[in-house]
């Protein structure tokens, strides 16, 4: 086992992983202002890539130009599944709620599919595609993007939540939907705003993966999974344990694939999804709490 | 009980004559296939319906049953009919084991864990080429014997599946009003009740989670000899929601209900041919409408609807 064997993967895990945080805390903040685990969070990534593409491709608009397109017509999706989906319904109940945000996902992914063909499409990578060395491990510039963004949401997601009124009636949400509303907080608003981030936040996510693992409409599946199982190891926190739940599962997945057995790469995200869920249904970090069990 | 065996005896005389009507091949074909759904929408219905716990894993159990049944039968030679039971033992006790520690979670954890479940076992089909063929499928796998006779045609085939399949609805008919069935419906309505009452939540919850794997299980033995041929897509995340789709449309809770929930969403999809593509679309746009509009599926929804229109009829006639 060589160490810059070691290195290289873990490099590629860590930015894999920052994609991973990225839908990870979208599957939170939704879940922490409803209590819906969005089983369509992943599609909203797929529809960051595909969005992209459309207006790079068929509207030819510049990557800079298209990438903003992209994350606002994502999150218009996102806004539109929320009122249509999710506030129509009567009987909230969290069997219900699965079944409505799993139709939700089939119903987007079926749609892009027919929009889209089945084809796996590129993006090109932000800026070029020669590889930078470090220690014996090479990486590739967009890695680097992927790393910096990832860095800069999760620092804007944080002043959001701690010093603007709305992010703070978002936590009082999550703490206590009923006593938010008796304070005069607006909680019907709040889960728009819930869904309207998480979407953003999915988009980026799918935006940004795309130049380096190509999109397809059925990418979403997977990443949304995954991201889930980051947020499951953070706890379902909105905040820096599910970014480290995520980079720990990009590194262990890559070091996985790279020293075991790259067939097995998606089995040993849901492993840990199961050992986490049995052993420490809190989180890795989070303290004993009987909600989840 | 007695109205409940008279529908079952209309039920099971209906399904047994149907093959005179539809003796043409290929209707027939597709009718084994409502069966084999049948009892997998049965199965899941036990666990989703009656106790109210969900499972996103279900064709992971119906792929162990067709891989198991299928490797001992194609490459070991073994008689299916023994391999079918040591196929439904095995799922059995790996859902009884796996049963404590995943049934302990709730709601939206449940249906995480299970969808992980479901996955795992996906790829292992996939990966473990030696033994399962990988992506490329395992074939070669015998038809079933009785006698002199192989079940080797769709009439026969439609007799053996259903044959099987009836038995099935019977147990859950009966099982539902057992003292089972209450305890059942007890624990979903609050399992903290069910506790109270002295019901044994954790242990009944994993009873029938087992039991609901070991008939799909034995739904994918049956699978596996009638079609002579398994392959992991026929067992992925997709064919379990699928299976959850057609719970949903039928009505949570209803035998019946998931008889016409297999027979539609395995028929549709038939006459939609044209439009192959579009079927997933339908699944998703379905999944919705149900829970949003019928949210106790088409056994109790359909009536109601009769109801409503039926009174508003009356109303407007007085006016």
């Amino acid at each position: 086992m060589q160490f810059d064997q070691i290195l290289q993967y873990s490099l590629s895990g860590l930015s894999t992983g920052a994609i991973y945080a990225l839908i990870g805390v979208g599957f939170s903040i939704i879940f922490n202002a409803t209590g819906i685990i969005n089983f369509a969070q992943g599609e909203f990534v797929m529809l960051g890539g595909m969005f992209t593409l459309l207006f790079l491709e068929t509207l030819k608009l510049p990557l800079w130009a298209a990438i903003p397109c992209a994350i606002v017509a994502s999150t218009v999706a996102g806004l539109l599944f929320e009122r249509l989906a999710i506030r129509p319904l009567r009987q909230a109940t969290p069997i219900n709620l699965v079944i409505i945000t799993i139709g939700g996902s089939i119903l987007i992914r079926g749609l892009a599919m027919l929009s889209w063909g089945k084809d796996t499409h590129a993006i090109p990578p932000f800026s070029g595609d020669d590889p930078i060395a470090i220690a014996g491990a090479t990486i590739l510039p967009q890695h680097l993007w992927i790393l910096a963004i990832t860095v800069i949401i999760v620092i804007v997601n944080r002043i959001y939540f701690y010093h603007t009124i709305s992010g703070k009636a978002m936590r009082a949400c999550a703490y206590n939907r009923r006593a938010a509303g008796l304070v005069g907080i607006d909680v019907h608003r709040m889960v728009l705003f819930s869904f309207i981030i998480s979407s953003a936040m999915g988009s980026i996510a799918g935006i940004i993966v795309a130049p380096l693992t190509m999109t397809a409409y059925d990418v979403g599946i997977m990443l949304g999974l995954k991201g889930f199982c980051a947020a499951i190891i953070g706890g379902m926190s909105s905040g820096i344990a599910t970014v480290i739940g995520g980079l720990l599962l990009g590194v262990l997945e890559s070091l996985g694939a790279g020293l075991i057995s790259s067939g097995y790469k998606d089995a040993i995200a849901f492993i840990i999804l199961l050992l986490i869920l049995f052993i420490r249904p809190q989180g890795l970090f989070g303290k004993a709490e009987s909600e989840r069990v | 009980m007695k109205r409940e065996l008279l529908k079952f005896g209309v039920f099971a005389i209906l399904v047994l004559l149907a093959p005179l009507l539809f003796s043409g091949g290929y209707l027939m074909n597709v009718l084994v296939f409502v069966g084999i759904n049948t009892m997998l929408a049965i199965g899941l219905n036990l666990l989703l319906g009656n106790a109210g716990q969900i499972s996103l894993g279900h064709a992971g159990f119906f792929g162990m049953g067709a891989y198991i049944s299928g490797i001992l039968t194609a490459t070991y030679a073994w008689n299916p009919w023994f391999a079918m039971p040591l196929a439904a033992v095995v799922v059995g006790l790996l859902a009884f084991l796996i049963g404590f520690p995943i049934l302990k979670l709730k709601g939206h954890y449940l249906a995480m864990a299970t969808l992980g479940l479901g996955i795992i076992v996906f790829i292992v089909f996939n990966e473990t080429v030696d033994l399962t063929g990988g992506p490329s499928g395992l074939s070669g796998i015998p038809n079933l014997t009785m006698g002199s006779v192989t079940f080797d045609s769709d009439v026969k085939n439609y007799y053996l599946i259903w044959g099987f399949t009836l038995m099935i609805v019977l147990f859950a008919v009966n099982l539902a009003n057992s003292r089972v069935g209450r305890a059942l419906r007890a624990v979903h309505d609050s399992e903290v009740a069910a506790k109270v009452l002295g019901v044994n939540t954790s242990l009944l919850k994993v009873q029938i989670f087992t039991l609901s794997a070991v008939i799909s299980s034995l739904a994918g033995s049956l699978y596996a000899h009638t079609m002579t041929f398994v392959a992991p897509a026929s067992f992925g995340f997709n064919f379990s929601v699928e299976l959850l789709t057609m719970v949903v449309i039928g009505g949570l809770g209803s035998v019946y209900g998931s008889f016409l929930g297999a027979a539609l969403l395995t028929l549709l999809p038939e006459f939609l041919r044209a439009a192959h593509d579009y079927d997933i679309i339908i699944y998703g746009g379905l999944l919705m409408l149900m829970v949003m509009f019928m949210p106790g599926g088409l056994v109790r929804g359909v009536p109601d609807l009769f109801r409503k229109l039926f009174r508003r009829g009356k109303e407007s006639g007085h006016a």
